[in-house]
């Protein structure tokens, strides 16, 4: 029996891959975003100890691009290939944790929502409805800049801001997968409302989950580099939207330091465009109306 | 012959004027809903601003002095002009009173009443954002609707690839490479502020325009990408539908099918999202304003952060919410009138 | 002269897009699907033919490609003649002129087949508008009230918008839509599918009697072959894309010689013929996908009387008129054996001569 279910998502699965592969733009957000975890794990092997000293570091402050130093030195003499690199960790680090606080506190209260209906359904809608119509990012930036400057402060930020979205998405979708009729039939067996909802309702709400995980990354990651660049983050960790704002801070707009300002930035619309495109492409395997139309 | 079958629908004259009177109890009740709503959200958001910043950090005194050397002395007479010895229900009263008033007490950096500062910056905060909202919409629904009727196009594919690379671009990192290129490189723009010094007269209208062009750009580039994937997808899904089949079938040229049936129906979600993604626009001014010294509430919402002078971003907090509240609220007043299904 | 005139026809639907995109899918084009495969048929001035089988045959694919309004995944080869003229290379220009004014089509379930934000009136007097351009808004505003008397709805429901009416009265708007610019053709598709069952026979009995009026042609599109042998003259029945019984209505209802066509009959019961209602039964299966067809006839997976070579050969339509039918045995046959001497042709080896045998040799050969 439960062999038998193993071999149905392998299936699944099989059948998800051979459907993505079919969008090319998703194929490359994949090859991106495989690109810049592998840098974010490997970045204590690709940097020199030093990296990120600002006490003795490798080069003097605000180098142009040499063989040594191909993107040049920030303010403190570091350099600014190894900055890149080790950004790619905090964004990566902040992307996921956000999300998952989200995703997580989302799908929980969606699907209970969903599933039991009445009041509790209703109060959450409401506040819901209360979480959008406030500028998320300005409830963001005002939590922020109440809890303090952390790297913990602008992932909680981000979590309870972007949650509503997903749980008004899980409960759409929960509402829609327990109006068939197997749902009917789990229950009529006896099934208890935990049983229902973990076994039936869940794998049913998880596809779009993944989808809205994919596309929620990237738009965490956005945010916390502009989290980064008000200057709400931790200022000791070296995020993209950090090195941005201290690029700005010594001038490098007016002297034309290119070589300070604009990798941070390439790195952010990469990684962002890449987590856009695969969830994208998530959502088009699923939705397949989205994806082929009447011409 | 078959007519005496046909049950023609003839609608009493009573029943008429009975509708017509619960169509009136039942407009009134949509509205008073909407607005009901609306007021219910408006007081969420100043308890929210209210306990956010009263009760989170413990005490505002030890959050404003955040870091700073400040005097015992000094700490109990801000407590005092805060009111924060009072019990918490009564603070609040005062607070919403104060609120209801517009006043949000005096900023804590410039010494003067809140009120008086958002007075002071706000047109050219209305002006930046109301216009590149409208260029935007125009430019992004214009371009969605030709991209979706294209659909799988080169056009399509290249619009659509930019799009979703503006929207991954941190719009405070544009605006500086903007500043870069064609104000520090090229020289054809100023780099910051809303007018040049000692300009008078009508010769203020360009002066301004010529300022406005790269905040402007700025902040299109990364709204516009937005609306025009939404009218996209909401027109492919029109597309498909029935109705455009059945214009076809009329004889209808294709510009004229999309026109008048098509772009009509696909708007109606399209109208709804840019007025509630408006959120996202002022957001996106704050940081537009600050990278160009725009003198708006944007910039004015920065520097109150960067202090932090709490009356000061809690007031603006209040003011963003309640803007997207209006909108909100607007958007539910206009959807009526462009769809008649739900049309009270 | 007959005024429609389709000559082998068929629709195949290109597999990917990239009949739009030149992006290449190489390995994933896993090729076309035929939705029609060579249909032919007539219909003459005034005639009423009906197009019956299940859904997934190609018959809607077939209306909508009539008037050419198929998405652009869809290839197209053979003639439509309408009143003489070739559909198939007319300009897009005359195409559009023909769509409405010289056939127009009252689409299935008219929920979806009207715009939700215009008025009726407005939709019902926008192909008026467009064919005869020199028609006034006063005139065209009376012509709209005519039209909705006309079809059993107040004038002034013009006004309303389609929510405001019940799935009837909707109907009756695409029907009195359909007739703004007399018509020479109505395609119906389905007109009857989505309404209750009293509602059904009251916009049958409008269609049927407005044409005969009128004296307009029909081609009316179903999967419930009694509906059609009530209304129409003649019905031709499909399956996996192609015609495979085409006769006068009685006969073909009455004494379908192929064997789909028997099981399609025999699932709807007969008024007045209480036997019918012992032998309904559904027909067990579904259509075949068409991008996997069968080999040999299309049918023979579900046929109950197939014969050996059934899956060898693809018979075409043969005439069943002054030949002796073979009479081998009960389940073949509808009411007794008669000789269909009027113009009934199927596509079953079971009406060929030798049961088709000669084709197999000519196959292998």
């Amino acid at each position: 029996m439960n062999g038998l279910v193993w071999a149905r998502r392998r299936r699944t699965a099989a059948r998800f891959w051979t459907s993505y592969r079919q969008n090319r733009a998703g194929l490359f957000g994949l090859v991106v975003l495989a690109l810049f975890v592998l840098t974010a794990l490997l970045a204590p092997v690709l940097t020199p100890d030093n990296a990120l000293s600002v006490t003795r570091p490798p080069g003097s402050p605000l180098e142009g691009p040499s063989a040594e130093f191909p993107l040049g030195t920030d303010r403190s003499g570091r350099s600014m290939i190894d900055m890149i690199i080790w950004g790619s960790r905090v964004s990566l680090t902040v992307g996921f944790w956000a999300t998952f606080i989200s995703i997580a506190f989302g799908t929980l209260f969606g699907i209970l929502a969903g599933h039991f209906g009445g009041w509790g359904s209703s109060l959450l809608m409401r506040v819901t409805d209360w979480f959008l119509v406030m500028p998320s990012l300005v409830l963001g930036v005002a939590l922020a800049a109440v809890l303090g400057r952390s790297l913990t402060t602008i992932i909680v930020a981000i979590g309870v801001t972007s949650w509503p979205t997903t749980a008004r998405l899980v409960r759409a979708q929960t509402l829609a997968v327990e109006a068939r009729p197997y749902i009917e039939r789990a229950r009529a067996l006896g099934g208890g409302h935990l049983h229902v909802m973990s076994n039936h309702v869940l794998p049913n709400v998880m596809p779009i989950v993944l989808a809205q995980t994919t596309l929620m990354v990237g738009s965490a990651i956005l945010t916390e580099s502009t989290f980064a660049f008000l200057g709400l983050g931790d200022p000791t960790t070296a995020s993209w939207g950090a090195t941005i704002q201290a690029a700005r801070d010594v001038g490098a707009v007016s002297s034309r330091m290119w070589w300070y300002i604009l990798p941070p930035g390439i790195a952010i619309v990469l990684v962002v465009l890449a987590f856009t495109l695969v969830g994208r492409a998530i959502e088009g395997v699923l939705n397949p109306k989205l994806r082929e139309r009447r011409g | 012959m078959a007519d005496s079958a046909l049950p023609t629908a003839p609608v009493p004259q009573l029943a008429q004027s009975v509708r017509d009177r619960s169509g009136v109890r039942r407009r009134f009740r949509y509205y008073g809903e909407k607005l009901g709503g609306s007021l219910v959200s408006l007081f969420a958001v100043i308890l929210t601003s209210f306990f956010l910043f009263r009760i989170i950090p413990g005490d505002p005194v030890r959050t404003m002095t955040h870091g700073r050397p400040v005097s015992i002395e000094q700490q109990e007479q801000l407590r005092r002009e805060f009111g924060l010895d009072r019990p918490l229900a009564e603070q609040f009263w005062s607070y919403l009173t104060g609120v209801l008033r517009l006043d949000f007490g005096d900023s804590f950096q410039f010494n003067r009443p809140v009120t008086e500062l958002i007075g002071d910056r706000l047109w050219p905060t209305v002006l930046l954002v109301g216009t590149s909202v409208l260029v935007s919409a125009a430019l992004g629904l214009w371009l969605g609707v030709r991209c979706a009727w294209n659909h799988g196009s080169l056009g399509d594919r290249v619009n659509t690839g930019v799009a979703l690379t503006l929207w991954s671009v941190p719009s405070f990192w544009l605006g500086l490479i903007l500043i870069v290129i064609f104000a520090s490189e090229l020289g054809w723009f100023p780099t910051s502020g809303m007018e040049s010094t000692g300009v008078e007269g009508w010769e203020r209208i360009p002066d301004l325009a010529h300022h406005m062009v790269l905040p402007l750009v700025t902040l299109v580039a990364v709204v516009y990408a937005q609306y025009l994937m939404i009218m996209r997808s909401s027109l492919l899904d029109e597309m498909g539908s029935d109705y455009i089949v059945t214009a076809r079938a009329k004889g209808l040229r294709d510009v004229i099918v999309r026109r008048r049936h098509a772009v009509p129906n696909a708007l109606l979600p399209t109208v709804t999202l840019i007025f509630v993604n408006l959120g996202f626009v002022v957001f996106g001014a704050v940081l537009v304003e600050t990278i160009f010294s725009w003198p708006g509430l944007g910039q004015l919402f920065y520097s109150g952060l960067s202090v932090p002078d709490l009356p000061l971003v809690q007031g603006l907090f209040i003011l963003f919410s309640a803007a997207v509240i209006l909108m909100n609220l607007i958007a539910d007043l206009l959807y009526p009138v462009l769809d008649p299904r739900v049309r009270p | 002269m007959s005024l429609l005139e389709v000559k082998d026809l068929t629709v195949t639907y290109r597999a990917s897009t990239s009949a739009a995109s030149p992006e290449k899918r190489g390995s994933a084009g896993a090729g076309d699907v035929p939705a029609v495969r060579g249909v032919s048929f007539t219909l003459d001035a005034g005639q009423k033919l009906g197009l019956a089988g299940e859904s997934g045959c190609g018959k809607s694919t077939m209306a909508l490609a009539l008037l050419r309004l198929l998405p652009k995944t869809a290839h197209l080869t053979g003639e439509i003649r309408f009143d003489g003229e070739d559909l198939l290379t007319m300009s897009w220009g005359r195409l559009r002129a023909v769509r409405w004014a010289g056939a127009s089509i009252v689409f299935q379930g008219a929920m979806h087949s009207l715009n939700a934000v215009q008025r009726i009136g407005a939709q019902i007097g926008e192909p008026i508008r467009l064919h005869s351009p020199k028609v006034g808004d006063a005139e065209i505003r009376r012509r709209v009230g005519e039209l909705l008397e006309h079809v059993g709805l107040p004038a002034r429901r013009a006004d309303a918008y389609p929510h405001e009416l019940s799935g009837g009265q909707r109907q009756r708007v695409m029907i009195a839509m359909a007739l703004a610019c007399d018509p020479q053709l109505i395609v119906a598709d389905e007109p009857t599918t989505a309404l209750d069952v009293m509602i059904q026979a009251q916009i049958l009995t409008l269609i049927e009697s407005l044409v005969a009026e009128q004296g307009i042609s029909l081609l009316m599109i179903s999967h419930d072959l009694s509906v059609l042998a009530d209304t129409c003259d003649r019905l031709a029945i499909m399956y996996a894309g192609r015609i495979v019984e085409e006769g006068p209505a009685a006969t073909v209802f009455g004494a379908a010689r192929h064997p789909y066509g028997q099981a399609l009959a025999a699932a709807f019961p007969r008024i007045g013929d209480p036997a019918s209602r012992r032998r309904l039964q559904g027909l067990a299966g579904d259509p075949p996908d068409p991008a996997d067809l069968p080999a040999g006839c299309s049918f023979h997976p579900r046929c109950a009387v197939r014969l050996g070579h059934c899956d060898l050969v693809d018979p075409s339509l043969w005439p069943t008129a002054g030949r002796e039918v073979p009479d081998d045995g009960e389940s073949h046959k509808g009411k007794g054996n008669r000789p269909a001497g009027d113009g009934t042709r199927a596509a079953c080896v079971r009406v060929l001569p030798d049961d088709g045998l000669s084709l197999v040799e000519k196959e292998s050969a």
